[in-house]
């Protein structure tokens, strides 16, 4: 009966084909415009580190002024980085399966001495940083932690400087010139963009990642500064970088993996136990705050998905439901229109339940229609915002997770707004419409 | 085939109550030719809603067929209906987007028969009625006789107990009335009961029996009967 009925869905999309366009592009409407902001606020908040998440942690030391928090949220929360001197001292504990310090900068890079130069920026980091986030490598490695110590000139590129310089090659024992230096090319990374960029939010959450990536103690042999936030309280005389290295500015990030709650415990102590050692030799004069936050919690304590995207998905979720009262008055408005035929249908033996089968049908067909209007509409929404704003390139793009809940919600919308409507043309009373006719 | 008992039907809009029949008591027996009369308002087609079980009585008891069909629910009426129950409208009552065969395939489709059985039967049916040639038409393409004659083929492809027909002339002319009418004494010369509400007197002297209604009962007036010309048209 369902390919009959299907059969007669098309019959009455093509008898009125004006009211069904009306209907299909109100589902459509409704469903381009959320799924476009669904799409983004789904982006934005999805878990960058899916099947590590809640073992990597973002660490947080309340360094800052005494009297005068470094954030007024919850009576005063820590910064979000550290200082370098503090960075270092957890550096040397052996407790965190993974962890590294890392800052972001920009380098001069060429291939060779006769090559063009170009900018390129660069995640200076520990060799953990690669297994403690998954990074995925096409060819070679990161590097070890002879390397990390020694500030040795090593690099690993990413997917796409290695395509740019050396059109995808294997590159592993090549060099390039960083900032006049060579570099010895130990890995290339797979197509690798988390997004958000959890990482480092102070470089724009939905950035790309870096060309390339070198070792944490090679930009602080140089005595180079972070590109990013370098945030400062105290009034220190600074006069050199090692002043710099010792001031409580804060500019370094710092992760560390902990795989299950009792390794979390015992770094937690041993965090706390060095900030009250501190708090000893003058520093950490603020309430013990010392703080290990999951990828999520880290994004939510950052707010990566801003109240102003949670208001616009709201708004287009409740534009949707304008979509679909409208729908459900077309709908009824056609259904009833057909009230004398399905008084017909009633009286040759029609039950019920094959009224509601009859008209469900119809109900699915013109939310499938509807749902594929709405997905190339928001396709056509995700181009736009892909073309506005530069940054968001990444993120406007439909994955078929949001391919098949825009179908789910299209299949949802429908059978809402058809609920009603149906319900109603299955309740006439054949005898008063026979009449009629 | 029909047997009524005091049969009710009250039709309430709030304070407001309609007895549009009441305590109605009819015996139809099987193969009979009943046509039943009467003036606007006197509850024909209600009778006729009633017997088709597209509306269930107030009270009273109603047996179809030897069944008490009087407290059925939705689906085991609409099941009746369609395996024992056909309907001839005044108004041919076709689905206009489908064409002849498919709407004589209606019923069928509801008695979730075999599409082989169901073109057998729609066959069978149109080539009854004289329109095999006609089954890819629409019925906009159609006299309004033809029509008529395409609806009591989509009712006899059940092969009803019962046929229901309410005024099923009474769209024609009167070359059309003539032969549908004939189509229906025939229909009812192989054994199906009929029942035929009808203003015309001329039709219904050609059926085995009148029942003429009268507020919601059956009136033992027969205006029908050998009588005066004048009496007749004072009750209608």
């Amino acid at each position: 009966m369902t390919a009959y009925y299907f059969r007669l869905a098309l019959k009455s999309i093509r008898r009125n084909p004006l009211l069904t366009g009306l209907m299909v592009g109100a589902i459509a409407l409704g469903i381009g415009v959320s799924m476009t902001t669904l799409t983004l606020y789904y982006v934005m908040s999805s878990n960058p580190l899916p099947f590590k998440g809640e073992q990597v942690f973002a660490v947080q030391f309340d360094t800052w002024d005494e009297d005068d928090p470094y954030d007024n949220r919850e009576g005063g929360s820590p910064p979000p980085q550290l200082t370098y001197r503090d960075a270092a001292a957890l550096m040397t504990s052996d407790i965190p399966t993974h962890q590294a310090t890392m800052l972001h900068r920009g380098f001069v890079m060429k291939k060779n001495i006769e090559a063009q130069t170009e900018h390129a920026s660069a995640r200076a980091t520990y060799g953990d940083f690669f297994p403690m986030f998954d990074v995925p490598f096409q060819f070679g490695s990161g590097w070890d932690r002879t390397a990390d110590a020694d500030a040795a000139r090593v690099v690993v590129l990413s997917a796409e400087t290695n395509n740019r310089l050396f059109g995808g090659e294997n590159s592993v024992g090549e060099t390039i010139i960083l900032d006049g230096e060579t570099y010895d090319i130990v890995g290339v990374l797979d197509h690798w963009r988390p997004s958000p960029l959890f990482y480092d939010l102070n470089v724009g959450a939905f950035g790309d990642t870096e060309d390339v990536f070198i070792p944490f103690m090679v930009p602080i042999s140089l005595e180079y500064g972070a590109h990013g936030n370098t945030n400062c309280w105290k009034p220190e005389v600074i006069d050199s970088y090692q002043d710099f290295l010792q001031s409580e500015c804060v500019w370094v990030q710092h992760w560390v993996q902990l795989d299950n709650a009792e390794q979390k415990a015992t770094f937690q102590s041993f965090m706390d136990g060095y900030a009250l050692e501190q708090r000893e030799l003058g520093r950490f004069q603020r309430p013990l705050d010392n703080r290990l936050n999951d990828v999520m919690g880290w994004m939510e304590y950052r707010e990566v998905v801003s109240d102003d995207n949670r208001l616009l998905l709201v708004l287009s979720l409740m534009f949707l439901l304008i979509c679909l009262l409208n729908t459900v008055g077309l709908m009824l408005a056609k259904f009833i229109n057909r009230a004398p035929l399905v008084g017909v249908r009633r009286a040759l033996g029609a039950s019920r339940w094959d009224v509601i089968q009859q008209h469900g049908v119809e109900v699915m067909l013109i939310g499938a229609i509807g749902g594929l209007a709405g997905l190339g509409l928001a396709y056509l929404g995700l181009l736009a915002v892909r073309s506005w704003y530069r940054n968001y390139e990444y993120l406007a793009q439909l994955d078929p997770v949001m391919v098949l809940t825009a179908i789910a919600i299209a299949s949802g919308s429908a059978l809402v707004a058809g609920l009603y409507p149906t319900w109603r043309i299955s309740r006439i009373q054949p005898a008063v419409h026979l009449k009629a006719q | 085939m029909l047997h009524m008992n005091a049969v009710s039907k009250i039709y309430s809009a709030g304070l407001i109550e309609t007895h549009a029949l009441r305590e109605l008591a009819l015996q139809v027996d099987e193969g009979e030719f009943v046509a039943v009369t009467g003036p606007s308002g006197s509850g024909k087609t209600t009778f006729l809603n009633m017997a088709g079980l597209l509306e269930a009585p107030s009270s009273g008891s109603y047996l179809l067929d030897g069944v008490d069909v009087s407290s059925l629910g939705d689906n085991a009426r609409s099941k009746i209906r369609n395996e024992k129950i056909g309907f001839i409208f005044q108004a041919f009552n076709l689905i206009p987007d489908l064409n002849i065969a498919d709407n004589v395939d209606v019923p069928l489709r509801y008695r979730k028969m075999p599409a082989a059985e169901r073109r057998r039967r729609i066959d069978q049916s149109l080539e009854l009625v004289g329109l095999s040639a006609r089954k890819a038409h629409l019925p906009s393409q159609l006299s309004g006789g033809q029509q008529q004659r395409v609806a009591i083929a989509r009712a006899l492809a059940g092969e009803p107990k019962l046929l229901l027909a309410d005024e099923p002339t009474g769209n024609l002319d009167s070359l059309m009335a003539r032969q549908v009418m004939e189509m229906l004494e025939e229909i009812n010369r192989q054994g199906t009961t009929i029942i035929m509400v009808t203003h015309d007197p001329e039709l219904a002297r050609r059926a085995g029996r009148n029942v003429h209604l009268l507020d919601g009962q059956v009136s033992d007036f027969q205006p029908l009967d050998p009588q005066p010309e004048s009496a007749v048209q004072d009750v209608a």
